[in-house]
This record gives structure tokens, C-alpha cells and sequence, in this order.
């Protein structure tokens, strides 16, 4: 974790611990488990793991003595449409005695179960039934795979990308029926979601005015890159 | 909902399908329903336990009942206008809430060296105030629930004169979205620092009245010693932090280990429990209390004057003033309340010491005006999980003391 306080001068250092460290989880790893090594910001070691490795990296991060990830502090979801293996699943471990953190990625669909991590950490249960719940993620070996945060007899995964921000039903109470009902959900008023991308909405480029787009196009760098690296 | 259809619900949606049209329902007298709707429950817990005798078999919470989807909400917003969800989350410490999501926020935008020192210091100070705030709430209702009524009337007085405080920065008495990215919103108003010296000097009196009547209770030690024991080893397995790990013996607290805002220069002790017990987790939060308000005396003398943001138009909005004089101002100022600013690719775990434990937002930026994911790690929501562990084999009774000893709340917890 970079604090506030730390110099400019002391982050390279500080980048290559945590890079050395990621090294050693690939080493002491089988060949290929490890996919990528990243150190984000020269203060948080990302991790991407190969499925099938999951566990038997989890169990090297908790249990191996210069590692000793021994609490799980955050699991969950990501969504990329877009890409092949659309879901994500993030895990935060924190090491109290040698007071470091990683974050270990694996990929995965919609149809592909990941390893569940509650032999190693019983806590895992319930950020496992909120990842089912929220994407559906299916977690092999979690015995206990309810939803957790939705309502009763939901349907879907509400943080999809894909699924509206409405929804799809609404309930009300009914005085005549003396009972809760569900409908579809009716809005009076369309939901305001504005494209705020492109410049004028709509009109991505103007006739006669390409130079502007493409410079909007690549976007202009942003200017906090040059904090870093001094 | 009757009671034989919230028992149906309980099977799931999988098991729903293969049942048939007409069923009987057995209703095991063993299970009680403990909650939606329970003063105990400390907010919408639904506890289903199973009962032998008085004796917790099993404990399962059912939670999600105050689910309001902030996550989802968050990836439609910009950064700023996502900020008041962050109070409403645990809106027993607002600030501290806040407090997480902008240190991402700077981080994601490398600003995080650059923010003046005077808003650094306020908001330690507020997070420290929040902490007293929730520990205050806290400890007098878990009080209350083990039967004494006197705690609560004291400490929401105290509560009140800080939510004082909170309304004099804010402008609101409860969810004030003062911490922005950058710095704080505004300047604190003048005077406002003698009043909370001032409050600072009559709180130790307070608290001092408060140990005297729960610390050496007769009736509220029967209620908390060796109840819901967690040992150190269990209380990591299960991913507790905050006051609950420091309660079980484990020396960890965010501000010492990996200190952010300005934790690293001020002068203050981590209270540690030894047995891990319902009484040990009150003790902590007095503790913490004392503490707290040791680190308050000294933001007050490190409050020098100075800016209290960035001078950054593109994240900060310009002064009043200046947007009647300057053109780039007004542009300035429009563009931030409606497009907001870009945050640049990238990904932050960033965590701060909350008053319930680790409160970490989980931020994934994607270059544009909103966050692409913010998932939030709520610490009663792995508190709340350890409910089972910590309940069997205790009385009914007991349930009650042991969720008020893990300081559950559920705007966190649900999101």
C-alpha cells in the first residue's frame, strides 16, 4: 500500500519488492500457473492465476512462511462483456504478520465453475454466495451456493453489465389482494444515461472537423502519469 | 409475508421447481425466527435459528433485506455524484465511509501526494470524531440489549454534540458528503475548533461515567464474559478485523501497520483484548474511544491554516469568486457538476481503519467519468458471517449479546 507520506524516490524500490515477490509465487509455482505479474502504481502486486491453479496457489499464499496470506479480506465479481471469459474474480489477501497484500485474478464464464476457496479461508462463503448472486459465478465445492443479497425467488444477476439498472420487476403492497405483488417494472420517466464520450452526445465528428476526433480518439494522456515517475 | 410462506421461501428458488403444486409444510418448533424486524437485531437481520431447548444449534442470518444496490448505482454515476452513497453505507460513521472511497478515488488519479496539508489533517480529525461517534452507538445499544437503558440516553447526548460538529462542516446533521477527492468540500467554520476543544475537554468525564456504570457491571459482565469466544487463529480465518480481531489478542490496526492521511506522524496506542469475548470487545471500543480522542487534541494543535483542496480545476471546482471574473473558471465549473472528471485505467484496493475494522473499496476505473466496478468490503459483513461460529452451543440469550458485540450494520453489510 503506497501511504501518503511515502517519497518519490523510495517508490522504484518498493515496485521491485513486490515484483520480486510475485516471482517467487511464479517459481515456487508449476510452470504456466502464474499467467501475469503486475504491480499497479508501484504499490499493489496483481496476480493472474490459470483456474485450474487456483487452490494450490491459495494454499502456497496462505501457508508458505516469507508469503503467509492468512486472511481473506475481499472476494469478488468483475464483468467484461466483451471479452471471451467475461467474468473476473478478485481475490484481496492480506498478510498480518508480514503486513503486506496481493491480489490474485482468475478468469472465467458464465458456464465455468472456479474453485470455491472455503477450505482455506471459511469466510470465503459468503463473498462466494454474493458473486453467484450478483453474476453468477459458480463456485465448484461451495455447498451452500443461495443467493445472499437479492430477494427471495430472485431471478438474474443484477450486476451483469447486462442487466438493467431498473431491473426487471417492482413490488408494491396490494390493498384489495392484502398481499405483496410483484410487476414488471414502468417508469414515468426514462432513465438519463448520457454519453458523455463522445463531445456533443450524438455527433461524434464534425463534417470538415476529423483532426479533432482523432485527437479525441486517443484521448489526451492523463496528465497525473508524470506523479509516478518523477 | 405469513409465516407459513416465509418458511417455504427458505428452500431457495432450486428447490422450488420440483415441488409440487399442492405441499404440506412442516413447521419445526425447534426454528425461531429471530428479526426481520427485531430491536435486537440491530437493524433487518432475519436470524433463522435452530433451537435445542434454549441452546443455539445453529445460526443462519439471512441478509440482504436493505440491499439497495449502491454498487450498481455507483457504475451510473460520476465519482462525485456517487460520494453520498458512501455515507449511507455504514451511517453510523458517514466520514469514515467517505474516507475510503476518496483515498481510492486520489489514488487512481496519482494526486494522492498532493493533498494540502490542512485537509489531510481535518480529515483525520472527522474520521476520528466519526470513530467516537460509532463506538458511542455502539457500546450504549449493545448495553441496551443486555438490559441497561442508562448508556444509550448518556451517549446519544454525547453523539448529538459531535453530529453538531458534523453539521457545522457539512451543512447536514447526518450524511454530510464532506470528503471529496482532493481535499474536503469547504473549509471548516470559524470557531468550530475551539467547540470541539471544548467538547474534548468534558468527554473524559463522560466516558469515565459510562465505565462506571457498564465496566464493572455485576449483571453486564454475566452477560458478556466468555460469550462468543474467538480465538486469534479463528478470528483471521474468518477475516475479522478492527476492534473484533484486536479483541482476540492480534495486534493489527490499518493506522500503525500502513498508515495513510497523516496516522504515520501522530502519537496514539492500539488496545489489545486478550480473551476475545463479547466484554473484551466492549473494553476495546472504550479503549479506542480514549484514543481517538487523544488523536482529535492533536489534529487541533496541527490544524495550521491553508488550503483545504487541491488547486486542480480539472478535479476541484474553482472558488465562488473566481467564476464571476473568469471564463475558464465557469468552464471549469460547469464541466466538473456535469461531465465530472476522467479517471485514468486502473485498479485500487484501498483501505482505511473504519471504527467497525478494514472498510476497503474495491475500484476499478476504466478512463471514463465513472467507476467501471466499485466493490465495497463492508467489515460486519464478514463479522455478521461468523455469527454460526460464534453462536452454537450458546443460550438465545447469548445471540443477542454477541451481535451487539459485533457492531453490525447493515447499510454496510447489505450495500
Amino acid at each position: 500500500m503506497a501511504d501518503t507520506t511515502e517519497t518519490q524516490a523510495a517508490a522504484p524500490t518498493r515496485a521491485e519488492a513486490l515484483q520480486a515477490l510475485g516471482e517467487a509465487v511464479r517459481m515456487a509455482l508449476p510452470n504456466g500457473t502464474v499467467e501475469a505479474i503486475a504491480v499497479e502504481r508501484g504499490a499493489e502486486l496483481v496476480l493472474r492465476i490459470r483456474r485450474d491453479g487456483l487452490l494450490d496457489t491459495m494454499t502456497l499464499l496462505r501457508d508458505a512462511p516469507h508469503l503467509a496470506f492468512e486472511q481473506l479480506m475481499d472476494l469478488c465479481g468483475t464483468d467484461w462483456p466483451e471479452k471471451p471469459l467475461r467474468f473476473e474474480v478478485v481475490y484481496n489477501l492480506l498478510s498480518l504478520s508480514l503486513n503486506q497484500r496481493i491480489r490474485v485474478v482468475v478468469a472465467t464464464d458464465a458456464a465455468t465453475p472456479v474453485p470455491s476457496v472455503v477450505p482455506i479461508w471459511p469466510c470465503a462463503t459468503w463473498y462466494e454466495r454474493e458473486a453467484w448472486d450478483m453474476y453468477g459465478i459458480v463456485f465448484e465445492g461451495q455447498t451452500d451456493l443461495r443467493r445472499l443479497l437479492t430477494d427471495y425467488g430472485f431471478e438474474g444477476h443484477p450486476l451483469r453489465k447486462d442487466f438493467p439498472l431498473t431491473g426487471y420487476v417492482e413490488v408494491r403492497y396490494d390493498e384489495e389482494r392484502k398481499q405483496v405483488v410483484y410487476e414488471p417494472v414502468t417508469l414515468t420517466q426514462d432513465f438519463r444515461n448520457f454519453d458523455f464520450l463522445s463531445p456533443w452526445e450524438a455527433m461524434t465528428t464534425l463534417p470538415g472537423d476529423e483532426k479533432v476526433h482523432l485527437n479525441r480518439i486517443e484521448g489526451p494522456k492523463p496528465p497525473a502519469d508524470k506523479g509516478t515517475q518523477p | 409475508m405469513s409465516g407459513s410462506s416465509a418458511m417455504a421461501s427458505e428452500a431457495g428458488p432450486l428447490a422450488a421447481a420440483a415441488e409440487p403444486a399442492t405441499r404440506t409444510v412442516e413447521v419445526d418448533s425447534h426454528t425461531i425466527n429471530f428479526g426481520p424486524q427485531h430491536p435486537a437485531a440491530h437493524g433487518v437481520l432475519r436470524l433463522i435459528l435452530e433451537m435445542k431447548g434454549e441452546v443455539v444449534e445453529r445460526a443462519d442470518p439471512h441478509i440482504g433485506l436493505l440491499h439497495r444496490g449502491t454498487e450498481k448505482l455507483m457504475e451510473y454515476k460520476t465519482y462525485l455524484q456517487a460520494m453520498p452513497y458512501m455515507d449511507r453505507l455504514d451511517y453510523v460513521s458517514p466520514m469514515c465511509m467517505e474516507h475510503s472511497f476518496v483515498l481510492a478515488v486520489e489514488r487512481l488519479l496519482r494526486i494522492e501526494d498532493q493533498i494540502p496539508e490542512r485537509a489531510r489533517v481535518i480529515r483525520t480529525m472527522f474520521a476520528e470524531l466519526t470513530r467516537i461517534l460509532n463506538h458511542l452507538l455502539n457500546v450504549t445499544t449493545y448495553a441496551l440489549d443486555c438490559g441497561a437503558i442508562t448508556p444509550a440516553l448518556w451517549g446519544f447526548e454525547q453523539r448529538e454534540h459531535l453530529l453538531e460538529f458534523y453539521e457545522a462542516v457539512g451543512g447536514s446533521h447526518y450524511h454530510v458528503n464532506y470528503f471529496r477527492a482532493g481535499g474536503v468540500s469547504r473549509d471548516i467554520p470559524k470557531g468550530l475548533e475551539d467547540r470541539i476543544g471544548n467538547w474534548c475537554r468534558q468527554f473524559p468525564k463522560f466516558l469515565q461515567d459510562l465505565e462506571g456504570l457498564l465496566t464493572e457491571n455485576r449483571i453486564f459482565k454475566q452477560r458478556t464474559v466468555d460469550i462468543g469466544v474467538m480465538t486469534a487463529e479463528m478470528a483471521m480465518e474468518w477475516g475479522f478485523s478492527g476492534p473484533c480481531l484486536r479483541a482476540s489478542g492480534v495486534p493489527w490496526d490499518l493506522r500503525k501497520a500502513q498508515p495513510y492521511e497523516i496516522y504515520a506522524d501522530l502519537d496514539f496506542d492500539i488496545p489489545v483484548g486478550r480473551h476475545g469475548d463479547c466484554y473484551d470487545r466492549y473494553l476495546i471500543r472504550i479503549q479506542e474511544m480514549k484514543q481517538s480522542l487523544r488523536l482529535v487534541e492533536q489534529c487541533l494543535a496541527r490544524l495550521k491554516p491553508g488550503p483545504v483542496k487541491i488547486l486542480d480545476n480539472k478535479i476541484v471546482p474553482p472558488k465562488r469568486g473566481e467564476m464571476k471574473r473568469s471564463m475558464e473558471a465557469l468552464i471549469h465549473h460547469f464541466k466538473l457538476y456535469t461531465e465530472g472528471y476522467h479517471v485514468p485505467d486502473g485498479a485500487t484496493y484501498t483501505v482505511t481503519e473504519a471504527p467497525k475494522g478494514e472498510f476497503g473499496v474495491y475500484m476499478v476505473a476504466d478512463g471514463t467519468n465513472r467507476p467501471y466496478r466499485c466493490k465495497i468490503r463492508a467489515p460486519g459483513f464478514a463479522h455478521l458471517q461468523a455469527m454460526e461460529v460464534l453462536s452454537k452451543g450458546h443460550m438465545l440469550a447469548d445471540a443477542v449479546a454477541i451481535i451487539g458485540s459485533l457492531d453490525i450494520v447493515f447499510g454496510e453489510i447489505d450495500r
